[in-house]
């Protein structure tokens, strides 16, 4: 168990406590505090993935969010999560990792073929290659595009995990935790500011970890702690590491990923795995550094191949070397920090710089310590197969076009450094456009759109110094704008060594003759030569070449390579970068789990469950459900082993022959009070409704301003000023807000109010030739004939004490009733009509029984009211009142909607008496007709008629008034079914409306 | 997710509104006489503005009171929200 690359006193890694792990099914040994990747890099493991196009080997590239390559699936808790990042997953007890793009093993990847085939997978190569013919799309090239291009496997298990969401409100987000953030955070903070610092690394103090500073005499990360500690102090503050701002969005609402459960080694049950934070914020402080980007150059790709910082922060934060034999090549002086590290615990390295002699405090530095510099050299191309044993070196001529001598230095592994990139990407998605500034080679941000600033590195500015004294004046500036206050701030003194500009060179030339793969972007295997055919066969956008060669549209989200592939097309279109321009950032800056997303609104928590007070009855009668909206409804009363037809048809039966009872609650109830009620009505529907008396219902149907049919029900007037309307299940909050529209924004002048009082009323209708019977045994003091209380008659009464609306109507088609208790009620009075309902054979009944009785009857519902039909179609005209105006009624008069010839509602039995015709057919002529065989109608509800005995359905149809008696198919393409139908009228029983007059 | 100023209930986040669309469009008045065009205009001619947008919202689950925003299309920023029976 050696970690044989593992410094023994650097590092803030724990080694008190070992961490055992697995790695393609291998043991390995870390310590607390490791991510996965310098865990393995302490063991000495480089190759972690193979590429994704060439299968080529691939090893560590970074140490954070930077890392192109190592994606692993990652088990943890037996949950298994593809495409995990090493370099940022902390390690912890019982972590098994795998490779994941490679067959049969990392080690020996039959996919590797393809790097021997390269020329064969050029840029645009599935698009040129999988084309045709079409049928192969299927079978041969999507099977084999899925498994070439795999990435991880996505668990099929349940996520046992929790995730939740928290909604926040602050002053200032301080996104980042470097010293432009600790700075910016800490001003804030002393001006009484409500701050959220936010920090996506485990550890406070970003660069000052690894950079060789001071701040008040104190080091980088010593001040860094100091600073952390006293902001956690601060009631007005909120620390967070583990947490990402992905998401920058509208009116400065930015999206935080924390990160939680992963790293404990046991976790409380309700503690979750991640949270995602909602924060609006009234400034927000991009304090998120920048990312050192790569210098191009031949199998620049080979595993032990570092960015420079990567294998500083290896060495200073996690104790590991990436290699006992570095060459570091650069084209900067940062990467001279690089050579410090390795020289104070004892190694050697020799740099390699793109520029002539420099003598800058820290190249002097490391002049003094003898170590080897080559200025003016590059790599040309690095050896070694999956990993860096030697590199090729060149002088390079003055122009640094060709090279003027070469060397081979043998080595074990190389540390580039090419410049810094600001990381810009939430402030390019809150809408900043950024500016290029050449003098870092990068973009910056601009303009804001929002109330954001970018401080330090992520603005462009690179000396400790600038950063500490910016990040100090913008945190006071920004909270004394939004505290008024403005307490003094002092600005510690800090100490670095200065820097000499770099240089532009960012990709070594190909020597005469030689061919080398030179990749810009790692991620998505795409080389130098990519984007060259790419603009060769025309592409011109960045956009477009971005898309054809899939540059920057990998996970990393081209993190290290965008810049250099806007350099390389630059100097190939003989522009500079800014005319090129840039891609667009989007959101999320790094992936983030689908389960965070989601949160808790999964399983019965996806949305409220609506459950009547009879609900418990329903469930314990067997019922069976269906949702309706929000609402459980039962959908029939399952007796022994009866099937849904053969319940629904028993049910409805008993309806036709005696009593049944269904559960009405769900329909919507508005109350509508004041003296311009019946107005209101009058307008909204389009029948009368002034001389409506108190004491009756009307049926009423309301339309939408361009006279399609919004919506039906019966409304009732209970006293002069006040109506209690019902609406459909689905509609009643459409309907709430329509009145609420016109009552507010159009007719403002009517005094009226309305109220959903769908809750407070518990509803049952009683239907069938015995109801009034049992209403007659409910109500014993009322009268409930048919003289004190015909159709459409409405009375108030106690049922047994309990305040009661009777309302004489019927969906059912059949002598009914409805009866409305308060809420609270309504399983006593379910209960008392069930049992005095006994004698007389009451049974309930659920939706289904209930549409097969209004289908029967050619009552229309949801399936007719489809958004897409006028009163006409549906047989309403009788509705339309000819001496008033009411919403939508100047629509009618449109051309289309008087031609004789529309669409009209009918009904359909099948010509054999026997096959149902499934609901959504086409109903057309001929049922051979070629293709696409003109469609004249469809088929809107289906029932199995109880009273004839026989399928009964309705149908819009066109022509339908002068098609009664005609013979049409009604095809089934779903179903695969070809029926045979007559069409007749659509009321198929009691056609005069007699038993609900009975 | 943008934050809408309620006039009645203030700051709120917009997943507690609903849209209403353009809240210039007037409704020709009951009982009148309107041309098609006219007809056609109200209930089916919106512009697609880029910039300043009077639009209508309804606090839907909140105080429920609809009323008007004036929003930049392009941006979303909010100049003002005001009352239905106030200037916009
Ligand atoms: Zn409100």
């Amino acid at each position: 168990m050696s970690q044989e690359f593992r410094l023994n006193n650097e590092g803030l890694i724990n080694r008190k406590k070992e961490i055992i792990f697995s790695f393609n099914g291998k043991k390995y040994t870390g310590y607390e505090g490791d991510t996965l990747a310098s865990a393995l890099l302490a063991n000495g493991v480089h190759l972690v993935s193979r590429s994704f196009k060439y299968h080529r080997p691939r090893g560590f590239f970074g140490a954070g969010v930077d890392e192109p390559n190592a994606k692993l699936q990652v088990t943890m808790n037996g949950y298994s999560e593809p495409n995990v990042n090493a370099t940022e997953i902390e390690l912890v007890k019982g972590l098994s990792a795998n490779s994941q793009n490679c067959w049969p093993s990392v080690n020996f990847d039959v996919g590797a073929i393809n790097n021997f085939l390269n020329r064969f997978f050029p840029a645009g190569f599935y698009y040129k290659t999988f084309m045709w013919p079409k049928s192969f799309w299927y079978k041969i090239y999507e099977p084999f595009i899925r498994k070439a291009a795999g990435l991880g496997v996505a668990s099929v298990e349940k996520d046992n995990e929790r995730y939740e969401h928290k909604y926040e409100y602050c002053d200032l987000l301080v996104a980042g935790s470097g010293p432009a953030g600790l700075s910016s955070a800490f001003a804030a903070a002393k001006n009484g500011a409500k701050v959220i610092l936010a920090e996506d690394k485990p550890r406070f103090g970003g660069t000052l970890l690894t950079d060789d500073v001071t701040i008040d005499n104190l080091s980088g990360k010593d001040w860094a702690d100091k600073i952390i500690s006293e902001l956690k102090e601060m009631p007005n503050v909120v620390v967070k590491n583990r947490s990402q701002v992905f998401g920058y969005y509208d009116h400065n609402m930015t999206v935080m990923f924390e990160r939680i459960g992963d790293h404990l080694e046991q976790k409380s049950k309700f503690t979750p795995r991640q949270r995602l934070w909602y924060i609006r914020a009234k400034e927000v402080l991009l304090s998120t550094g920048s990312i050192e980007r790569p210098i191009v150059f031949g199998n620049n790709d080979t595993p032990g191949i570092f960015l420079s910082a990567a294998a500083k922060e290896y060495i200073k934060v996690y104790g590991v070397l990436v290699g006992k034999k570095p060459v570091i090549f650069t084209n900067n002086d940062s990467a001279y920090e690089t050579a410090l590290e390795f020289k104070k615990n004892g190694i050697n390295p020799i740099v390699l710089d793109t520029r002539e002699e420099q003598n800058s405090q820290l190249v002097q530095d490391v002049k003094n310590q003898n170590i080897t510099i080559k200025f003016s050299h590059a790599i040309i191309v690095a050896n070694g197969y999956k990993k860096v044993n030697s590199v090729l070196v060149g002088k390079l001529n003055k122009n640094k076009t060709d090279y003027e001598k070469t060397e081979i230095i043998e080595c074990d592994c190389v540390c580039v450094s090419g410049f810094w990139t600001p990381t810009v990407h939430l402030a390019s998605q809150s809408g900043n456009k950024l500016s290029y500034n050449d003098k870092i080679d990068a973009f910056v941000p601009d303009k804001s759109k929002q109330s954001e600033k970018s401080i330090g590195a992520a603005n462009g500015t690179f000396t400790l110094k600038e950063t500490i004294e910016n990040g100090f004046k913008i945190g006071s500036e920004a909270s004394s704008r939004i505290t008024k206050k403005n307490n003094p701030i002092t600005i510690p003194k800090s100490n670095e060594l200065n820097h000499n500009p770099h240089d532009k060179f960012w990709c070594s030339p190909l020597p005469k003759g030689k061919n080398y793969k030179r990749f810009v972007d790692f991620q998505n295997d795409v080389a130098v030569s990519d984007i060259e055919i790419a603009l060769k066969e025309g592409y011109r956008s960045i956009e477009h070449v971005k898309r054809y060669t899939t540059l920057g549209m990998a996970t990393d989200q081209g993190r290290t390579s965008n810049l250099n592939g806007l350099q390389l097309v630059a100097n190939i279109e003989k522009k500079i970068v800014p005319q090129v321009g840039h891609t667009t950032f989007r959101p999320p800056f790094t992936p983030i789990t689908i389960g965070a997303i989601v949160g808790r609104e999964i399983g019965k928590e996806f949305m409220p469950t609506r459950k009547t007070p009879m609900h418990d009855w329903h469930e314990k009668n067997n019922a069976v459900f269906v949702d309706a909206g929000a609402w459980k409804r039962p959908r029939y009363y399952k007796q022994g082993n009866e099937t849904l037809s053969e319940a629904s048809r028993r049910e409805a039966k008993n309806v036709r022959d005696y009593v049944g009872i269904c559960d009405v609650t769900t329909l919507g109830k508005i109350d509508i009070k004041g003296p311009d009620a019946a107005e209101l009505l009058n307008r909204v529907y389009t029948n009368a409704w002034l001389k409506l008396p108190v004491g009756k219902a009307r049926y009423g149907v309301m339309l939408r301003e361009d006279g399609i049919v919004m919506d039906d029900g019966t409304t009732t007037r209970i006293s002069e000023n006040h109506f209690h309307m019902t609406t459909t299940t689905l509609q009643a909050a459409n309907v709430l807000s329509h009145l609420e529209y016109y009552l507010q924004v159009v007719w403002p002048e009517l005094n009226v109010n309305v109220l959903s009082t769908t809750e407070q009323w518990a509803g049952l209708s009683l239907a069938g030739p015995k109801s009034r019977d049992v209403l007659a045994k409910l109500f014993p003091n009322l009268n409930v004939s048919n003289e004190a209380l015909p159709f459409m008659g409405y009375v108030e009464g106690s049922l047994f004490g309990v305040e009661a609306r009777i309302f004489r109507i019927s969906f059912s088609g059949e002598l009914a009733f409805e009866i409305n208790v308060k809420s609270d009620h309504g399983i006593f009075m379910w209960e008392k009509t069930m049992e005095i309902g006994k004698e007389f054979n009451i049974q309930p009944y659920g939706t289904e029984a209930l549409s097969t009785l209004r289908i029967e009857m050619g009552h229309v519902a949801g399936p007719e009211l489809d958004g897409r039909t006028i009163p006409y179609d549906l047989s309403l005209e009788g509705l339309i009142s000819n001496n008033k105006d009411f919403i939508g009624k100047r629509s009618l008069g449109r051309e289309a909607f008087k031609s004789d010839s529309r669409q009209k509602i009918v009904g359909l039995i099948p010509v054999d008496k026997k096959s149902s015709i499934p609901e959504g057919s086409h109903l057309v002529e001929n049922k051979d007709a070629k293709l696409p065989n003109p469609k004249i109608g469809y088929v809107s509800s289906s029932c199995w008629s109880v009273e004839n005995n026989n399928p009964f359905s309705l149908g819009i149809l066109k022509n339908g008034k002068n098609m009664i008696g005609k013979k049409l198919f009604a095809l089934s393409p779903l179903k695969n079914t070809v029926i045979e139908v007559e069409v007749i009228s659509s009321h198929y029983v009691d056609h005069e409306g007699k038993r609900v007059r009975s | 997710m943008l934050n809408i100023k309620c006039p009645y209930c203030g700051d709120r986040a917009q997943k507690e509104f609903a849209y209403g669309g353009d809240g210039t469009v007037k409704r020709p008045e009951l009982n009148k006489e309107v041309s098609n065009k006219e007809w056609d205009d109200f209930v089916y001619m919106r512009k697609s503005l880029r910039g300043k947008h009077i639009e209508l919202w309804h606090h839907i689950s909140g105080c429920r009171q609809w009323f008007r925003a004036q929003r930049d299309t392009a941006t979303h920023e909010i100049f003002k929200t005001a009352k239905i029976s106030e200037e916009i």
